[in-house]
């Protein structure tokens, strides 16, 4: 039966699976296996961010403060952007933009949708 | 911890030089650690040659697993960066399959799981970082120091903007890095204190033997989902690069 007329069958597998593609949400079809921890795997992620700025901002600080000799200033300054940039950090991630720099908007809807991805696959 | 120390769950992350190298005041021996990563460019390396060997329209198995690697990799570039990633495939391919093995090897009873070292995933995230950077600096040259300049701000804040953002670029590298070590080091350090639950319980010990199991499980999944993490994380740095905003 499917030996007489293949082509048939095929197009019609094929115009299936064009309606399937359609129907699914733009690459939702990865990463949504962790949905019951991605409230945790996010929690941890915000405290990654917030804390690696904040590495960051003392680093250069400590350094700078070494290299001038001004003692406690420096440090005390970039504590104060490093926590900062960690909020920033925070702020991008949670509004969809990820790791990126910048204020602008994103490239486009893909590379967000594609950041968020990203986000959520995320865990422990 | 432990009196003797080989019973520590840390005991597995101990680095011991095979054949020791001392030039002048490095030591470069060659580890336990050198030697998986040596294991899992073999594996990578086979898998891909003796898998593309055959070259079928109908892929056998290890063709199959090559094919799927790699389509992974050229999907996950198109969906981030677009046409223009493509170029970018070889580094990032590498990337994925050197981690993806990495953590997959750590999962071998009485192997090493080089990606639970700090320096080791840092030196992955800091060659991205530079490489990045110098991608995005050889394609805008002066144009990149806008990256870091917040529009439609008035220049008064500028002093103080600009610093934020400076640090904020640079701690990319420190999350990439300690997300994979961190996910690693912590799964395992998890069965390995789990597994010793199972002797000191006795009878009872069947429950942390199920936990066990389970977990293995879930380690595969984050050994899979980390080496996606990093290398989606890459495209989307590759991608911030090549349209600055």
């Amino acid at each position: 039966m499917a030996e007489r007329k293949p082509p048939d069958s095929l197009e019609r597998l094929d115009a299936r699976l064009e309606e399937a593609r359609r129907r699914q949400p733009d690459g939702r079809s990865r990463g949504v296996e962790t949905e019951g921890m991605s409230a945790f795997g996010f929690a941890w992620r915000v405290g990654l961010e917030l804390i690696s700025a904040l590495v960051v901002g003392v680093a250069i600080g400590y350094m700078l403060d070494r290299w001038l000799g001004t003692r406690p200033w420096l440090l005390i300054l970039f504590f104060i952007l490093g926590s900062a940039a960690g909020l920033l950090n925070v702020f991008r991630m949670t509004s969809g933009l990820g790791g990126a720099v910048g204020h602008g908007k994103g490239p486009g809807g893909r590379i967000t949708e594609a950041r968020t991805r990203a986000d959520d696959t995320d865990e422990e | 911890m432990a009196a003797a120390g080989t019973d520590s769950p840390l005991e597995q992350f101990k680095i011991e030089p095979l054949i020791p190298i001392h030039l002048g005041k490095l030591d470069l021996s060659f580890t336990n650690s050198s030697l998986v990563m040596v294991v899992a460019l073999v594996l990578i390396t086979s898998l891909l040659l003796v898998g593309a060997r055959p070259r079928a329209l109908v892929p056998g198995r290890l063709q199959s697993v090559a094919e799927l690697a790699y389509e992974f990799v050229a999907n996950l570039l198109s969906d981030t960066i677009g046409e223009e990633g493509k170029r970018y495939f070889p580094i990032v391919f590498t990337i994925f399959m050197f981690v993806l093995f990495g953590n997959l090897i750590g999962l071998v009873p009485f192997s090493f799981t080089f990606t639970s070292h700090i320096i080791v995933t840092f030196a992955l995230a800091f060659s991205v970082f530079i490489g990045v950077t110098i991608l995005a600096l050889a394609r805008h040259g002066l144009h990149f120091a806008r990256f870091f300049v917040p529009p439609g701000v008035s220049p008064a804040l500028w002093p103080l903007l600009i610093p934020i953002e400076i640090i904020s670029y640079l701690s990319r590298p420190i999350s990439l890095s300690v997300r994979l070590f961190a996910n690693m080091l912590a799964g395992h350090t998890l069965l390995k204190v789990f597994a010793g639950f199972v002797f000191l319980l006795g009878f009872a010990g069947f429950f942390p033997l199920a936990f066990v199991v389970a977990l293995s499980g879930l380690e595969f999944l984050i050994a899979f989902l980390q080496a996606y993490v990093f290398a989606i994380l890459t495209c989307l740095y590759i991608n911030d690069a090549l349209h600055l905003h």
